[in-house]
């Protein structure tokens, strides 16, 4: 398994944190081991545009950004976006994705429609994708700001990562008094 | 020291940090900004600043070399050609403690307006540059960059890319050198004045170093050959090196940390046991060229592209004509989802009313250039910083008077401070009557809220004196100046409408802060909600493009407007907008 290069794609909305999402994950992955390279882009992208960072892992990666269709995981934080970069995910590979839905700008103004049914066309196409009531479970762990750290738990089933690597990097990342609330954040997502 | 997990710009930072740097100065440009940031937060012994511009902030470093100590600058590409005055020089004076110059360029324009190649300037100021492929390398090259800036008496530029600054990859700190001399005080005119008469001999001088670089890099590691097998080599610097290791994992590589001057004996010597020979870089055909001037037979630029980054698929694409692979493709076209102002910027209530009173905007860099975006739709030009001041005069000098009056220049306050007050003083001085709008925010926005002479703190977050615009417009001749807050929509209107009208130069500053301001300078208001009985689906609100207003078709019998009280700061704007005073406010518990 080391030796293979692992692809996540994280995809989403400017200001959604994404950035400290892979963050976190490029943390946990150094831990557990690996060579691990992130990219991705700032500035002008990130007022609210369409935001994507790419995490690789294995026993040497090269390039920083993911070869075309090769992401063997589409990590999505909002709907339309996981929908728009299926194209990068290798035939084999899995979405997990918040079913969060951001209104694009066209949408806003009645001019495009948001695509219908993205869900179920996620999983008719990726049979072993999961779509994560992201919020309720944030909620749920009391506090909405987890959010991505629900989603970094349902991300965190189908990576080969002692669950002990994520706790480490939770503690080194996380100010002490919202600790508690990511861990159970975090736990909820790993049973979503 | 352990490993650790950094961003090229991290990364230059550390290698700054371990090379004794004394002082760092930058004006902020996506992708280098961070640099400096880290440079300010994690290693407070190094004296670190924002200047107004890069002009500057090069000459800030070159005193320092001047004075003993190690210095570095940073900016973004296009900062090189602001800084390119003093580097062509400085080229001459060499240095006394060692300069570097980290460029970052952004190949495919994330985030500039244009796609220009730095390596250029290395050859055309004759200075060395260094390209890292990684973060390690871009900590290891800046504290190599320093010793050769010493060793050979000349400024480094080391170049960095999006995919370097903005790619985090794993990092071996070094512990930082120690016993360097201390900075002191050295006369050396012959060296430091460039007069003719002594520039004159300056310039053997400088011919003389690139010959030995050249000589000397070919026996360095950062410049290596990576045994592969078969017939097939390629030359190749910086992040495409990765995308060449990754296409081609068998071939030879030489892989060059040194891109100027190149080491002409290695590339012959390699060259000669490969059959077949690819050049693989970012933009221009750079090393391509030079290779094939040696008389050496290369693909390069007939396979890859001259214009946008490259990628693993790119190079593949190019090398062996394959499709770019695409996995499941939805059918439909999906609604696309381009960059907007925030919520209550404070920019977005100006564009409206431009765009309402039709005026012909000269636009300026930062996030108001997104004031071009429909439905706002209000910026006319764009071309670098600063320059739509000298832009509003140079159109009006050709309209006829009642066209001029449509003139309107818009320029944030961070860029007016870097380059926008010289255009200012050449308007008044030659009598243009345009209009300025100075969209006063108390930050440098767009590269991620940034300190500058206007804010009244320093890069480290000290206070410091605040650049009084008024005052400043005033004193240049400036006779109409006025301050308004741009949350008051008819008051903004009216007031640019007056000063159009007017036939001499008049400066508007429209102030309130940038909405995600580090300091206590916004306050977020309960969110606003719309009275579905009084809606009458006019879509005016619409206009503004604010994110938080949502238009429902499924809503009353025509559709409605509705807002996302998640993101919605209660700027009150859009109130103003409706008249049918369909807006009202949630109640704050
Ligand atoms: S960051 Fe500030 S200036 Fe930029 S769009 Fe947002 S509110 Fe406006
Ligand atoms: S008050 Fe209106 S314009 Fe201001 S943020 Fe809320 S919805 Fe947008």
């Amino acid at each position: 398994m080391k030796n293979k290069v692992q692809n996540i794609l994280l995809v989403g909305v400017g200001g959604q944190g994404i950035l400290l999402a892979s963050e976190i994950l490029s943390e946990v992955l150094m831990l557990g081991g690996y060579d691990v390279k992130k990219a991705e882009v700032h500035g002008m992208a990130q007022r609210g545009g369409s935001v994507v960072s790419h995490v690789r892992y294995g026993e040497k990666v090269y390039s920083p950004i993911i070869p075309e269709g090769q992401a063997d995981i589409l990590f999505g934080f909002e709907l339309l976006e996981s929908y728009r970069y299926l194209p990068l995910l290798k035939t084999d590979g899995q979405v997990v994705a918040s079913d969060l839905q951001i209104v694009p700008p066209g949408v806003a103004l009645g001019k495009e429609s948001y695509p219908e049914d993205v869900p179920a066309k996620i999983k008719a196409a990726f049979p072993r994708s999961r779509i994560v009531n992201a919020m309720a479970l944030a909620q749920q762990a009391g506090n909405m700001r987890t959010v991505n750290t629900v989603l970094l738990g349902a991300l965190s089933n189908m990576m080969d990562i002692p669950e002990e690597a994520w706790n480490q990097a939770m503690n080194n990342r996380v100010p002490a008094k919202f600790l508690e609330e990511n861990l159970n954040a975090f736990a909820l997502g790993r049973q979503a | 020291m352990d490993k650790t997990i950094l961003s090229g710009n991290e990364a230059f930072a550390r290698g700054a940090f371990e090379a004794g740097v004394k002082v760092a100065s930058a004006y902020p440009g996506t992708p280098s900004t961070e640099i400096l940031e880290n440079i300010a937060h994690h290693y407070p012994s190094i004296d670190s600043s924002w200047a107004p511009n890069e002009k500057v902030s090069l000459e800030v470093t070159i005193g320092a070399s001047f004075g003993g100590a190690r210095a570095l600058c940073t900016m973004k590409h296009v900062g090189v050609n602001v800084a390119a005055d003093p580097l062509f020089t400085l080229s001459y004076t060499g240095v006394r403690g060692g300069l570097v110059l980290i460029v970052a360029d952004d190949p495919e324009l994330h985030s500039s307006q244009n796609e220009q190649d730095s390596r250029h300037y290395a050859r055309f100021a004759k200075v060395p540059m260094f390209e890292p492929s990684d973060s390690e390398e871009a900590r290891a090259f800046t504290r190599l960059a320093f010793e050769a800036s010493e060793q050979f008496d000349t400024p480094v530029m080391v170049r960095s890319t999006t995919r370097i600054s903005h790619s985090k990859s794993i990092v071996y700190p070094q512990t930082p050198v120690e016993g360097l001399p201390e900075p002191s005080l050295a006369r050396d005119p012959a060296k430091l004045v460039m007069l003719p008469g002594n520039a004159r001999k300056r310039h053997y001088f400088v011919e003389e170093r690139l010959a030995k670089m050249a000589e000397w890099s070919c026996s360095q590691s950062f410049n290596r050959i990576e045994e592969g097998q078969g017939e097939v080599g390629v030359i190749t610097a910086g992040v495409a090196y990765q995308y060449a290791k990754e296409v081609l994992p068998e071939a030879h590589v030489l892989k060059l940390g040194l891109v100027h001057p190149l080491p002409k004996q290695l590339i012959r010597e390699f060259a000669a046991r490969c059959k077949t020979l690819y050049v693989i870089e970012e933009l221009d055909p750079f090393i391509e060229e030079q290779v094939r001037a040696m008389g050496i037979e290369v693909h390069g630029k007939d396979l890859l592209s001259v214009c946008g980054e490259l990628s693993p698929g790119r190079v593949a694409a190019g090398l062996f004509k394959e499709e770019i692979p695409q996995g499941f493709t939805p059918t439909e076209t999906l609604p696309q989802r381009p960059p907007n102002m925030c919520p209550g910027c404070p920019h977005r209530g100006v564009f409206y009313q431009l765009n309402r009173l039709k005026a012909y905007v000269t636009g300026d860099i930062g996030c108001y250039t997104l004031g071009f975006m429909p439905p706002l739709s209000a910026m006319d030009t764009c071309v670098c910083m600063g320059a739509s001041i000298g832009n509003a005069t140079g159109i009006s000098k050709v309209l006829t008077p009642e066209d001029r009056k449509k003139v309107v220049a818009v320029i944030g306050d961070s860029t007016f401070l870097h380059t926008g007050i010289n255009g200012l003083i050449d308007m008044v001085y030659n009598g243009s009557t345009a209009t300025v709008i100075i969209l006063d925010n108390s930050t440098t926005g767009m590269t991620g809220r940034q300190d500058h002479p206007g804010t009244g703190y320093s890069l480290k977050g000290d206070p410091s004196y605040q650049v009084d615009l008024e005052g400043l417009c005033r004193s240049v001749g400036v006779k109409h100046v006025y301050s308004i807050d741009p949350y008051g929509l008819d008051e903004t209107r009216d007031l640019i409408k007056r000063e159009m009208e007017r036939p001499e130069v008049s400066v508007i500053i429209t102030r309130r802060a940038c909405m995600l301001h580090k300091r206590d300078l916004i306050q977020r208001k309960p969110p606003l909600f719309v009275d579905a009985d009084k809606c009458t689906a006019c879509k005016a609100c619409l206009k503004l493009g604010c994110p938080a207003i949502k238009w429902n078709p499924a809503a009353g019998t025509k559709g409605q407007a509705e807002i996302d009280k998640l993101i919605c700061v209660g700027c009150e704007v859009c109130m103003q907008v409706c008249k049918f005073g369909a807006f009202g406010v949630c109640d704050e518990k």
